[in-house]
């Protein structure tokens, strides 16, 4: 029997062999999102304890990667939605280098508390699609709604994020 | 301003301020923690099981005669 069968059919073996096989990948796409390694690694144990739960449900001829990637994104947005505050980015996950000295240490705060502010269905394709650079249809597939309504789900980001800044007095537009 | 230029501008803005996580690495295996979850878990009744369970008790209590019917069909 295929692993994706006996996965399907309840074998622990086979889910061990999935989970070993995917965590690295889930997790690498779950802390993009919500930035810290802390809460991707709890997250990524939450992903696979729903995939396992699901397992009757899954087609055994079907995407795993992708359906893990899907679960993986609803247990992002489920955290985003209910953590209060955004916990800073810790310095280890933090690309090197790539401060502006033209955008000053203020208007980073500034755009990093209007960014907070955004709504979790905003800020998750804030995220993927301006900062992390996915593909629109890769973000798409991931949330389960067409790359059209990414991209309006952006634009949607990009006007908050701007109106917010404008409220801060963040000089947007001026650089 | 188009639509692309207003999006690079934020682009720009929100990478200086949260910087892209190029490959983060998973620094340690989570299968341990997975194995503890799954024993966490006991075996639960979903509460819409116990809410059917106590709507065909109240359906039996109120309507006895139901019951030789229902035994018929199972």
């Amino acid at each position: 029997m295929e692993l994706l069968e006996r996965f399907a059919a309840g074998d622990l073996e086979a889910f061990e062999a999935l989970f070993r096989a995917h965590q690295k990948e889930v997790y690498a796409w779950v802390v993009r999102i919500v930035r810290d390694s802390g809460i991707a690694e709890d997250l990524t144990v939450e992903t696979f304890w729903r995939i396992y739960k699901s397992r009757a449900r899954f087609h055994p001829a079907g995407n795993f990667r992708a359906w893990a990637r899907r679960i993986a994104t609803n247990a992002a947005l489920d955290h985003l939605r209910t953590a209060r505050r955004e916990i800073e980015l810790p310095e280890d996950l933090a690309s090197p280098g790539a401060a502006d000295p033209a955008v000053s240490h203020e208007t980073r705060e500034q755009i990093k508390q209007a960014f907070f502010q955004l709504s979790a269905k905003y800020r998750l394709v804030a995220t993927l699609a301006l900062i992390e650079e996915e593909p629109y249809d890769e973000i798409a597939e991931a949330v389960g709604i067409s790359a059209a309504l990414v991209k309006v789900r952006v634009f949607r980001a990009v006007r908050i994020l701007r109106k917010k800044l404008h409220s801060l007095g963040a000089e947007v537009g001026a650089k | 301003m188009s639509n692309e230029e207003n999006n690079k501008e934020i682009k720009e803005l929100l990478q200086q301020a949260l910087a892209p996580l190029k490959d983060p690495e998973l620094r340690r295996d989570l299968w341990p923690q997975m194995l503890r979850k799954l024993d966490e878990q006991p075996a639960r009744v979903p509460w819409f099981d116990w809410a059917l369970a106590a709507i065909l008790s109240a359906v039996l209590l109120l309507f006895p005669g139901v019951i030789p019917a229902l035994l018929y069909h199972l």
